[in-house]
């Protein structure tokens, strides 16, 4: 059974074909990597798999649901939740309010209830507010969990974006360049934490450039070039394609 | 028939240039700040009122002209300076709070100086109509409409053959990017500000002969004008120009065709239709957030 | 949940701020002025859910409190309606309306939606202007008096009751809302649109969700001044009205409750204060203004706040 099948994507800006027929599956359970120069279309994939745009041709399934066209917030109640690349951390909230946010389907949001102020929303709220708290720890910022997001550090967000996308409770994750702009310590800390996340038995989805993290992580990588499939594969299997290494990892590439 | 159609036409085409000249100001200063002035219709008041008492201080017209509208740059420059520059990084509403607090004071000032009553200017060349296919053509509309042009390619000019100009549109693109090009971001700013206080005052002195001019003249001048704006796209200097005739004329062909009363809502009804349907204005830039 | 919880402490505080007010208020005059402080708050509450916490812009909600106030005048003026039965019917109809309009109109952003608002907000005004068969146009139109199933509010102390009552009430349910999933949801929408979506907030929804309740909101208050100041003009609807509102709630803090009330006092008693300056008054308001935006520019309360917090490190 696959989790996700892309069927024959198009998506066109004006005159730019993003990306072109393009199809790929990603199986329950496995650490899927996008790997790809910049412009390849990478973080397009994204936005048309959560629904962020609508694909110009194509279909997406999820657990053969059809999913295609659907807007985001749909599609988190499937259990397909996402990070950023450039981040979107709600930087007017707490640490822990933006993790809440993630919360959101599962705490009680009637609105009614929420304006009296009636005790299931404030138990439910409670009970999560204990679970954001956890949740934070489990990615390594118990430190913070009392701060202002916008009093944190480059590196924390990172950690706590994930966190957010983890309160969604989902059963597909999709990571969009977790380890850019941290040091060699912090790509590293990111990269257990997806094993840790992965070990769980959840289905990541990732887009890096790093790829030692890529390689250390994946079970499966598909290479993107001009918004085309150029190869998809296990590790080792694109490693030694020479596509791939002409288009993107270079020669220094297959010794990483 | 044709000469009732013309007559709406040409009351339209002249209120319709100084709700192009507003919002163009609208649109230069948006284009190198993001801030929308609200103060932009006090420009329009200031350069009239201005010209009422250079007028009765004995200056001969042109003079009175041409010091009115140097009077109104300078405002201009000091609004800038004094209201703008020091909240550069405040958000959206905490900035059009301000410049409505500079209309707000504007128009204060302009009711301490020369009181609330309404004055008249006397038309730049003779008052009498001339015949256009049976309606009457006010000369001061063909001013109107000869000063509009002449600054539409002046501004042309400026912004796509002087090294100024050209740096003033690099600063809307990306302000970062400018400062470090060596472009002084500061300095285009406050040149916006002046360069759109002239553009108000300059349609101030050519529709105050036509209208009355008090110190309340500025509020729906302003307001129409940034619908002009809205409905060229933000940013878009030719749009706003086309807005700003679009809303004359409509203005005038339903005060005239339908109902004199709802005249003053038919700018708001065209922006909200248009906004409803494409949301970024007639000529607005489309784009799609990157995230 | 100690005192200094802003709900328990800040609700006591206003509640006992409400209770020994009117022993200062020496004659009409500032009965007068401190009930329509209290009917601006109401509206300011509403008002700053959907600016401060949702961070939406509206510059024509004046349009939902003239027409509350309209509902009110016609309904009991013209047709004797019951009062309370005319104010419900306000609230009702501007809430359909606000919900009509809502979702074509927060669909756009910035600058863009500031506009749509203002042109929203400058129609309705023209046509309570217009229409005077039903308004008695421009010149405005008398309100009878409020009353419930036969009893009046007599008197100044009465209406002061009223209001600050439903104060109360409005702030109590405001710092629920913002204190629940649909109060984060609505900080998310501000903080990240995006962002918000992927994590199952439907923005579009939640907008629309606080624009009207928001305007019905300001719809009650409105019915609330038109029996209490006994006469309406359209000027209730106007532009300027709009922008007072929302300068009140900029001026006492965005996303603070308790700001949007600091900011309905202060807008309502300075240009009574002002008078003093009399051909200055509105040079010196707007001076005020600018002033207060420049320097204060995240509002009143959390820039004391900021100043507290500093000060007791």
């Amino acid at each position: 059974m696959t989790l996700l099948r892309a069927e024959g994507l198009h998506k066109v800006f004006g005159a730019v074909a993003a990306i072109q027929d393009l199809s790929f599956t990603v199986s329950p359970g496995t650490v899927h990597s996008i790997i790809g120069p910049n412009g390849a279309g990478k973080t397009t994939l994204f936005n048309l798999i959560t629904g962020l745009y609508q694909p110009t041709e194509g279909r997406i399934y999820f657990e053969d649901n059809d999913i295609t066209a659907q807007p985001p917030h749909v599609l988190a109640r499937h259990g397909l939740s996402r990070t950023f690349q450039n981040l979107q951390i709600f930087l007017n909230m707490t640490a822990l309010d933006n993790v809440m946010v993630g919360y959101h389907l599962q705490c009680d949001s009637r609105f009614l209830p929420s304006l009296l102020r009636f005790p299931s929303v404030t138990r439910r709220d409670a009970e999560y507010r204990e679970r954001a708290a956890e949740l934070m720890a489990f990615v390594g910022l118990k430190d913070y969990v009392k701060a202002d997001a916008s009093a944190m550090p480059y590196g924390a967000l990172k950690r706590l974006e994930i966190a957010r996308a983890l309160a969604v409770q989902p059963k597909m994750l999709l990571l969009d360049e977790p380890a850019a702009g941290l040091n060699p310590a912090e790509t590293l800390a990111i990269d257990a934490l997806i094993q840790k996340v992965a070990d769980r038995g959840l289905t990541v989805v990732l887009v890096e450039h790093d790829m030692r993290l890529v390689w250390a992580v994946s079970n499966r990588i598909l290479v993107l070039n001009y918004g085309r499939k150029l190869a998809e594969g296990t590790g080792p299997e694109v490693r030694a394609n020479p596509e791939v290494v002409a288009a993107y990892l270079g020669e220094g590439g297959r010794d990483l | 028939m044709l000469a009732e159609f013309l007559q709406f036409l040409f009351s339209g085409v002249t209120v319709g240039a100084t709700y192009a000249l507003v919002g163009l100001g609208f649109s230069i200063i948006y284009n190198s700040s993001h801030v929308i002035n609200f103060a932009q219709g006090e420009f329009v008041m200031i350069a009239g009122m201005s010209t009422v008492s250079l007028l009765a201080l004995g200056l001969p017209m042109p003079i009175a002209i041409l010091i009115a509208v140097m009077i109104t740059t300078a405002v201009g420059l000091l609004l800038e300076k004094l209201a703008v520059e020091p909240a550069r990084d405040a958000s959206i509403v905490t900035l059009i709070i301000i410049t409505i607090g500079a209309s707000i004071f504007l128009r204060g000032a302009a009711e301490v100086i020369w009181g609330r009553d309404f004055h008249s200017v006397p038309p730049f060349t003779t008052n009498d109509p001339i015949l256009v296919g049976g309606a009457a053509l006010l000369p001061q509309t063909v001013w109107i409409v000869l000063a509009t042009l002449v600054i539409i390619a002046g501004l042309w000019w400026f912004f796509n053959r002087t090294l100024t100009g050209k740096a003033m549109l690099a600063t809307a693109y990306n302000p970062m990017v400018s400062r470090l090009m060596g472009i002084n971001t500061k300095f285009i700013l406050s040149l916006s500000f002046g360069l759109a206080a002239m553009l108000g005052g300059t349609a101030g002195i050519l529709i105050a002969p036509i209208s009355l001019t008090y110190p309340s003249v500025g509020v729906m001048l302003g307001l129409k004008g940034f619908c002009a704006a809205i409905l060229g796209g933000l940013g878009n200097p030719m749009g706003a120009i086309a807005g700003g005739l679009i809303v004359g004329v409509s203005e005038a062909m339903t005060a005239g065709y339908i109902s004199s009363a709802y005249k003053d809502a038919v700018a708001f009804i065209i922006i909200l239709a248009v906004l409803i349907v494409i949301p970024s204005g007639l000529f607005g830039a489309r784009g799609t957030e990157r995230v | 949940m100690g005192l200094w919880h802003p709900r328990t402490g800040g609700l006591l505080v206003l509640a006992a701020v409400i209770a020994i007010l009117p022993a200062f208020l020496a004659n009409a005059f500032y009965y007068d002025v401190i009930i329509l402080v209290g009917i601006n708050a109401i509206v300011c509450v509403g008002l700053n859910l959907l600016i401060g916490y949702a961070g939406q812009i509206s510059l024509g909600h004046a349009a939902f409190f003239g027409l509350g106030a309209y509902f009110s005048a016609v309904l009991t003026g013209t047709y004797d309606w019951p009062p309370l039965a005319a104010m419900l019917s306000g609230a009702v109809a501007v809430g359909a309306l606000s919900f009509a309009v809502a979702r074509p109109i927060l669909k756009l952003r910035g600058h863009y939606l500031a506009m749509g608002t203002l042109g929203l907000g400058i129609i309705i005004s023209i046509a309570l202007n217009r229409e005077a068969w039903i308004t008695g146009g421009p010149d405005g139109m008398a309100v009878p008096s409020f009353s419930v199933l036969g009893w009046e509010p007599s008197g100044d102390l009465t209406w002061y009751g009223i209001v600050g009552g439903l104060l109360l009430i409005s702030v109590w349910l405001a710092l629920n809302l913002v204190d629940s999933p649909v109060g984060r949801a609505l900080r998310s929408v501000h903080g990240s649109e995006v962002a918000a979506s992927v994590a199952g907030v439907d923005v579009i929804s939640y907008k629309v969700l606080i624009f009207v309740v928001s305007a019905v909101l300001a719809s009650l208050a409105g019915s609330l001044f038109a029996h209490f100041a006994g006469f309406i003009t359209p000027d209730e609807a106007g532009f300027i009205h709009s922008i007072e509102l929302v300068t009140m709630v900029v001026l006492g803090g965005m996303a603070s409750t308790y700001g949007a009330i600091v900011g309905a006092a202060i807008l309502t008693i300075l240009p009574q204060l002002l008078t003093v300056f009399h051909d200055f008054e509105m040079l010196v308001f707007g001076g005020i203004l600018m002033g207060t935006m420049i320097f204060m520019r995240k509002g009143l309360v959390p820039s004391l706040a900021a100043l507290v917090t500093r000060w007791r490190r």
